[in-house]
This record gives structure tokens, sequence and C-alpha cells, in this order.
């Protein structure tokens, strides 16, 4: 293989305290693709997103982002390197206004004309932000605020983009929306995502390769296509 | 070694020179318009050379290099931990409540004095773990109860000339008053709302003792309370009872642990019953408690009525004791003090509040050579067990495990 | 009614230095819902080094000769000294207890308190230290009203102070981040803020400004002591509450509004209740609001 992972764990472990949540878990993002990592309600697909983000600290095993290690690196330097996360449940700040949430996603930057250029842009990509920028973002219906978040990311210019549960508590017209908008993202802007989804059909027509985890071990791996037509994966995730 | 600790010894160089940047303007700078670094730097490198003790052995306990004293020591302690766990619980209380009864005959005056005090403050501890540790509400007005019950006591004594005995439920009871006139309107208030209300509730009981001269006699206090009354015996002229006021100390001692039994077997009776169960519901989730049926409003005023009642039924034997009071008994202070004591120990746990308030009154006494030092002891003290003990020396085995904690 | 102006630019003196207390408690307590009881100490050091500083200012000689560069350098001096204290206090007694129970940290501010009053005491003595009165002995007469001089600089000091905070606050990026950190931590690390950085700043502001109010009521009372902080602490505290604890305009109008009640009480109900009014309008107000004047929903969490 001549090109490098941009993002890589090697056999992570962490956990809340006593609970192990992960139990080693190894994956691999190629720059450039979208990877989805599906699984059951508290499988430890958040908590390998907080993981990687430093949030919760690896106990064990190496994480690499563009081929240096993380593992000691603290939570907030990550978004000047690069590494954003929307987190599960959007986490908007809210009570600032949506101006503000996107003016902090460019928190490290300091060329105030390209965020303010930034900001525009993502007035053209969601035009409802555009409306609504001077309204707090506790004001916001859920799938505003969603987009919203992922904006706030995109703020911060990452190469790779983690998102956790983007279709969490929203209309299917709303979701698909995001997802259409997700793929412009890793198309149009070259950005990495990696999806963390319980919407395993969803995800896995999104992203070209999938991870399934189970109790914080990856049990299966394969191209999304692949994992869509097995099976047993057909069974325990698509209902069938 | 070295690597391991460079963090510590970085830490610890920053907090010594942030240190003498604080010292120096306080000590160094006069205002004749003079500077000088004799003094700060004296002071200063005391406090370096005790630190760095102090963290010389942490450190070095730390890498092991004391596993030979550490190791039996901790062989030791869990010796004792199996053993206590092995023995029935009843052996304990049995061998604590022979050594309660014996303390005295071995004890000096000052000794059963320091015992009384720490029996009294047992008491309160107990009463306010049932407000904080068992129903969760912080409570930081909480010695204003307790001076009710002993100006009830002074008050009814020197000017209606009534007992003690008679007295003791009346204070309670004024004190339960008092409890849920303070508890009332802070029903509605949640976490630190609570705390600032009984916080002012605290102080404006204290101000209205310090002022209102005609009952209370201000700020000089009450004197010439009468002590304990009791009907001895007496074997003379057949079998008759004479009255006698209590002077003896060992007399108060005895009066005093048997108000902290009392109050240590109602705690832990309410801890283990259908009320306590309802308060630690309103402890972990109020919302989730009043959608299951517990009458929060209820189970509230009851949590602030005991803790009162306790408190009362202390403030009425401080009274009698020490045959005096003045508001200055009741300050913040003292509130803060029955609070530390309690969280020290460790919230909910009745061996834990015996032992918080053991360390509490007992570490003063061992500084009182170093009187002026005692109260910056106390407070540096009070940081640093929170530091290495959040949760108190013996925590309590029902706090804290909250089921969405467990599932992680 | 020349009375009733009196007490009313009294009150105002008085309210401004509870709401620049009152501004250390809500800040703290909105970024990491701490009570921090050691604030009131953060007051007490000031009130101290400022009197140091302009004694030594006066004991050189340079006080007749400038005395506006005198003030204006003890008060940097002085909240200077108090930021950098706050920030250790907050490094050493709190940063460690943050993930363990509220109460822990509460008990630890408690600590830190009273260590801190201890400390003032053992390095300046158990007396009153006094402030060199030489300063603004100037009134203005309106019949019956008089308004010193030194009320004035108080008042206009308050007032640049306060707005310059809430410039900082709602105008910055830096302010921006501090409301962000407030809300949500883990998000705010998530768009790198700093939150130990953030954390440090909001107590070092909050200390400089209860510095600034210690040295106005130095100079306003002529003296300060080693546990001044107390008293007003707790009612600031009160203050902070009443505005509804966490918002910073809250703590503004509740540091007014306690100060007002408190010189109104004292001034036509009865002096030596004058501490008891400004607690029964905060339990009035709380009883009637539970949140406060201009709170939001705080959340359930308990001790």
């Amino acid at each position: 293989m001549s090109i490098q992972p941009i993002l890589e764990l090697k056999d992570v472990h962490s956990g809340y305290g006593s609970i192990k949540a992960l139990k080693g878990i190894s994956l691999k993002v190629m720059p450039g693709e979208i990877v989805a990592i599906i699984g059951a309600n508290g499988a430890g697909k958040s908590t390998t997103l907080m993981t990687i983000c430093g949030i919760i600290k690896a106990e064990k095993g190496e994480i690499y982002y563009a081929g240096q290690l993380i593992n000691k690196v603290s939570a907030e330097k990550l978004p000047t390197m690069g590494l954003c996360q929307v987190p599960e449940g959007r986490r908007i700040f809210p009570r600032l206004t949506v101006m503000e949430n996107l003016r902090l996603g460019a928190f490290h930057r300091d060329d105030i004309d390209q965020i303010m250029k930034d900001i525009q842009h993502s007035y053209e990509m969601f035009p409802i932000l555009g409306e609504r920028k001077k309204q707090q973002g506790g004001t916001l219906s859920g799938g505003e605020q969603q987009m919203l978040a992922i904006a706030r990311a995109l703020m911060t210019k990452p190469k790779v983009l983690l998102l956790d549960e983007p279709s969490l508590g929203l209309a299917p017209i709303i979701v698909q929306q995001i997802f259409d908008i997700i793929a412009q993202i890793n198309k149009e802007e070259g950005v990495t995502i990696l999806l963390v989804e319980q919407n395993a059909n969803l995800a896995l027509h999104a992203a070209s390769r999938g991870y399934v985890v189970e109790t914080g071990e990856i049990t299966l791996e394969d191209e999304a296509d692949v994992l869509l037509s097995n099976p047993k994966i057909r069974e325990a995730y698509l209902g069938e | 070694m070295i690597q391991e600790f460079k963090k510590v010894w970085k830490q610890y160089t920053i907090g010594m020179l942030w240190l003498l940047g604080l010292l120096w303007p306080l000590l160094g700078i006069h205002s004749d318009g003079t500077m000088t670094f004799q003094t700060t730097f004296t002071v200063w490198t005391y406090i370096l050379a005790g630190s760095f003790v102090c963290l010389m052995i942490y450190v070095i306990k730390g890498s092991g290099s004391l596993k030979f004293v550490a190791d039996p020591v901790s062989r030791a302690a869990g010796n004792i931990k199996t053993t206590s766990t092995a023995l029935p619980t009843w052996i304990w209380l049995a061998a604590g409540l022979i050594v309660a009864l014996i303390y005295p005959q071995f004890a000096d005056r000052y000794g059963t004095d320091v015992a009384i005090s720490v029996l009294l403050y047992i008491c309160l501890g107990l009463g306010l773990n049932v407000v904080v540790g068992l129903a969760g509400m912080l409570d930081l007005g909480y010695i204003a109860f307790y001076g009710v019950g002993a100006y009830t006591y002074a008050i009814l004594n020197t000017v209606y000339g009534l007992g003690f005995w008679v007295c003791l439920p009346l204070s309670a009871l004024t004190a339960c008053i008092a409890g849920c006139i303070v508890g009332y309107p802070t029903l509605r208030m949640r976490g630190d709302y609570l705390a600032i209300v009984t916080l002012g509730f605290g102080e404006i009981i204290r101000i209205i003792l310090n002022n209102w001269m005609e009952l209370t006699n201000g700020p000089n206090g009450i004197l010439g309370i009468k002590s304990i009354g009791i009907f001895l015996p007496v074997f003379e002229n057949g079998f008759t009872f004479e009255h006698f006021w209590m002077k003896k100390l060992q007399l108060f001692y005895y009066f005093a642990l048997g108000l902290a039994i009392v109050a240590a077997i109602c705690v832990h009776r309410l801890n283990f019953s259908r009320v306590g169960r309802a308060w630690e519901s309103i402890r972990e989730d109020e919302t989730a408690a009043e959608l299951m049926g517990v009458n929060t409003f209820i189970y509230k005023l009851l949590a602030y009525a005991i803790g009162a009642i306790f408190a009362g039924l202390a403030g009425a034997f401080f009274a009698a004791r020490m045959r005096f009071v003045s508001p200055e008994s009741f300050t913040f202070l003292e509130s803060a003090m029955v609070l530390c004591m309690v969280v020290l120990g460790g919230m909910g746990s009745i061996p834990g509040i015996i032992l918080g308030v053991a360390a509490l009154i007992a570490l003063p006494e061992v500084f009182r050579q170093f009187e002026s030092y005692r109260m910056l002891i106390f407070g540096a003290t009070m940081v640093i067990m929170m530091l290495f003990r959040p949760a108190g020396l013996i925590p309590a085995k029902r706090v804290g495990t909250r089921s969405e904690e467990k599932e992680g | 009614m020349e009375y009733f102006i009196q007490q009313l630019i009294n009150g105002i003196t008085l309210g401004g230095m509870y709401a620049l207390i009152a501004l250390g408690y809500t800040m703290v307590y909105g970024v990491i819902q701490l009570i921090n009881f050691a604030h009131g100490e953060f007051f007490a050091a000031g009130g101290y080094v400022g009197a140091i500083a302009l004694g030594y200012f006066s004991g050189i000689g340079y006080m007749e000769t400038h005395p506006v560069i005198c003030l204006t350098a003890s008060f940097a001096m002085a909240m200077a000294y108090c930021a950098y204290l706050a920030v250790g206090v907050e490094k050493i007694a709190y940063k460690p207890l943050r993930k363990e129970s509220r109460l822990a940290a509460l008990l630890s501010a408690l600590g830190m308190s009273i260590f801190l009053s201890n400390g003032l005491m053992l390095t300046q003595g158990v007396y009153d230290k006094i402030y060199p009165s030489e300063l603004f002995q100037g009134r203005f007469d309106f019949g019956m009203v008089t308004i010193s001089y030194l009320q004035i600089m108080i008042v206009s000091l308050t007032a640049c102070l306060l707005v310059g905070l809430n410039l900082l606050v709602f105008k910055t990026k830096i302010g921006m981040a501090m409301r962000a950190t407030a809300q949500d931590k883990t998000m705010s690390a998530l768009v790198a803020i700093g939150s130990n950085r953030i954390i440090s700043l909001t107590f070092a502001i909050g200390a400089g400004l209860a510095c600034a109010a210690g040295i106005m009521y130095g100079l306003y009372y002529g003296s300060v002591r080693y546990d001044m902080g107390f008293v007003p602490g707790i009612k600031a505290f009160a203050a902070a509450v009443l505005g509804g604890i966490g918002n910073i305009t809250g703590a503004m109008l509740g540091g007014l509004i306690i100060g007002m009640v408190e010189i109104f009480g004292a001034g036509y109900i009865s002096g030596e209740y004058k501490d008891v009014f400004a607690f029964i309008i905060l339990i009035g107000v709380l009883y009637f609001k539970p949140n406060g004047i201009m709170g939001e929903n705080i959340d359930d969490t308990r001790v």
C-alpha cells in the first residue's frame, strides 16, 4: 500500500473509570474516503470518537493522525491540527447565536477575512442558518442544529471530520438532506469522514467502507457493499 | 524515579515561586516607603523546608522506596479490614460502647471536656447528615437551629425558671418549628440557591439573636443558666430522691454520650426505612422521585425538621453545660465546621461522621500551642483532605452509586 | 426628599462595590459551577495590597506630588496581585477536584477561605489597617445632599469596570470563548478552546474586580481588616444569586439592589438589622422566582 492512512487506531483501550468501553479497537481511515462505524447502543461507537479526540484518554494502544502519535495531545490542540468532531446530540452552544457558534468553530484561526468568507460560505451551504444568524443556538430545531454543528465543525478547516450519529432524532427527510451534505463535503471539500451511525442502512450507503463494533471490539470490517449484502448484518442491523 | 516525579517537582517549584511572589508584597513593602526582603525570605524558607519534607515523603512513598515500611502497614491495615468484616458488627459496637463508657474514668478533666465537645458535634453532624447526606439538600445555616435550641433553654430557664428536662423537648420543638419555617420557602429551590438561602436564614437568626436586646441580651449573651437537675436516689433516711444540680463533668459526658447514641440510632433507623429511601430518591433525582409518587414536599420538610430537632437537643445541652450563651457561638464558621465534619467523614455514613468530628475537634486541640496558626492549619488541612479523600474518610456505601454511572 | 437622594447616592456607591464582587462569584459559578467561598478573601486581599501600595507611595512622598498616578498604580498593582493569587488558588485547590463531587470543591473553597483570611491576619496583624486619608477630601454640596469626590471616583470607576467587562464578555472572541466554556466544556475543547486557560482567566478577572472593590471599600470606610471579606462576600454572593447565578448582567443588577436595600433599610427602618434586609429580599425574590431575577434554568445538580 502506497498511501498512508490519515487516521489509524491500533488496539485502543479506553473507558470510564473501572468500566472498559473499548477493548482493543483497530481501524484505518484513508485520505478522502468515508468510513462508517456501525453498531448497537452502548457498543462503544461514541467512545471511540471521544477517545480519538482526546476527551477520553486511551489507556492502551496508539492513535495516529497523519502519521503522528496523538495519544498525549490535549483535546483542544486537535482541531487546530485538522481533526474535528461533530459530537452526538450536536451540542450547539445554546445561549450563543448561530453566528457566534460559527465564529467559535474558527476559534484557533486568526485570518479574520477568511473566517468571514467561510461564514458566508456556510450560509450558502445551509441557507436556513443565514436566515437565523442572530438567533440563539438553543432555539433552533433539531435539523437546523445538526446543520449548524456540521457548519461549525467545517469552520475549523478539518482534514478529517468525525461525525457522531448525525441522523439522531431527525425526521427522515432531514436525515436525507444531512447525508447529501455529508457526501458533498466529502466530494467538494475533500474532507475525510469517519461516520458513526446506528442507522446502518444509511451509513453503509454513504460510506465506502464499514466497521462493525460490538461490546468494544471490531467484529467485522469490509467494503460497504459487501457489508450491506452480508446476511448477518442484514439481520442484526437492518432488521430483516 | 526522578523522571516519574519530574512533573511533581516542576509543579512544586512553580508553586513555591508563586508563594514567594504572594508573600513579598504582604511582608516586604512597608508604609514608610521602604522595601525589605529579609522577613519574606525567612518565612518562605521555613515553608519551603516544611513542604519539601512532606513532598519528599510523598514522592518516596509513591516510588515504592518505602515498601519496607509501607508494606507491613498496609498489610496490617488489610488485616484489620478483614477482621473488621469478619467479626459481626455488634461486637464492634459493644467494644466502642464500652470504651466510651469507661473513658471518663481514665481521662483527665481536659480530656473529658474535649470528649463532650466531640459528642455534641457528633449529634450536630448526624442531624446535618439527615439534611445534606440523606436528603441531599445543602444547608449552610444549620447552626442556627443549634442556636435556637440553646436560646430556648436559656430564656425559659432564666426568665421563667423552667427546668432542663421540661425545656429539652421544648427546645427540640422550637428548633423543629424554626426548621420548618426555614424549610418551607426553600422547598421550591434547588442546588446552590438553597445553599445561599439557608445561609441567609442562618445569618438572619444570628443577627436577631445579636440585636433583640430585650429577649436575648444582645451580644452580651445570657448568663446564669441553670445546669441540668437530676434526682438521685438517697438511702440515708430510708429511700428518697434528692435533687442535684449536675456539676460533675462526667455526668455531662454520659448525658452527651446518651444523646449521641440516640441520634446515631435514629439516623441509622431512618436511613434504612421507607423515609430514608424516599430521601435517597429525592437526593438522586428529585423529578423522578416526584413522578414515582414520593411526596417531595413532605419529605424535604421532614428532613429539615428532623435535622433541626437534633440540633435543638444539642443546643439545649450546650446551654446547660456552658451555663452561658451568646450569638458568638452560632456563626457561619460553626455551620461550615459541622458541614466539614459531615463531608470529611463521609456523607451519609455514621462511623464516617464520628471519625470526621473526632478529627476536626481533636486536630485543633493538638495544635493548641500554636494558637495563632491553628485556623491557618485547619484551613489548609481541609483543602488537603479534600484533595486526597474527596469522598470522605469512610464513604457511605449507598451514596453515589447512581444507575447511570454503573452502566457507563 | 434630600434624605432620600442622599441615601440613593450612598446606595449606588455601596451597590456598585457589591456588584463588582458579585461578578466574580457569578462568573466562576458560570464556568465551573462552584461557589467560590474564597472570593471574599480576594476582596480583602485586594484591600490590603491597595493599602500597602498607597502606604508605600505616601511613604516615599509621591502621593502629594502625583496622586492620580499613585492611585492608578495602586489599583493596577493590587488587581494584578489578586489575579495572580486567584489563578494559583484555582490551580491548587479547585482544579484537581473538578471531576469530584461539587461538595468536595465547595469544602475545599471554604478551607481556602479560612486559610487565606488567617494568612492575611498572620502577615498583616489582627488590627485594622488604615488607608491614607488625605485623598479625596473634597465634596459637592447641593443643599442637604452631599456627594464626596471619593463617591464620584468610586461610582465612575465601577461603571468603567462594569462596561469594560461587558465589552470583554459580549464583544470579544475571548469573551465568546468564556461563554462557550460555561455552556459546554467538552464541546469547547472540540472547537479548540482550552478550558483550563479560560477558567484561569475567569478567576483572574473575577479576583481583579473584587480587588478593585476592596480598595474602594478601604478608601470609603477608611480601613481594612483581615476578616472583612466574609460579610461583603456573602452579601455579594446573595446579589449574584438574586440576579440569577451565572448571569453577568444579573449580578450587576443584584449588587445594586442589595446595596440599595441595605442603605435604605438602615436609613429608614433600623441600622442594626441592615444585614437582615438584604437576606429577606433575597429569600423573598427566590421564593417567587426560584431562578433569580434574570436567571435561566440551571440544571438540577445537587450536592
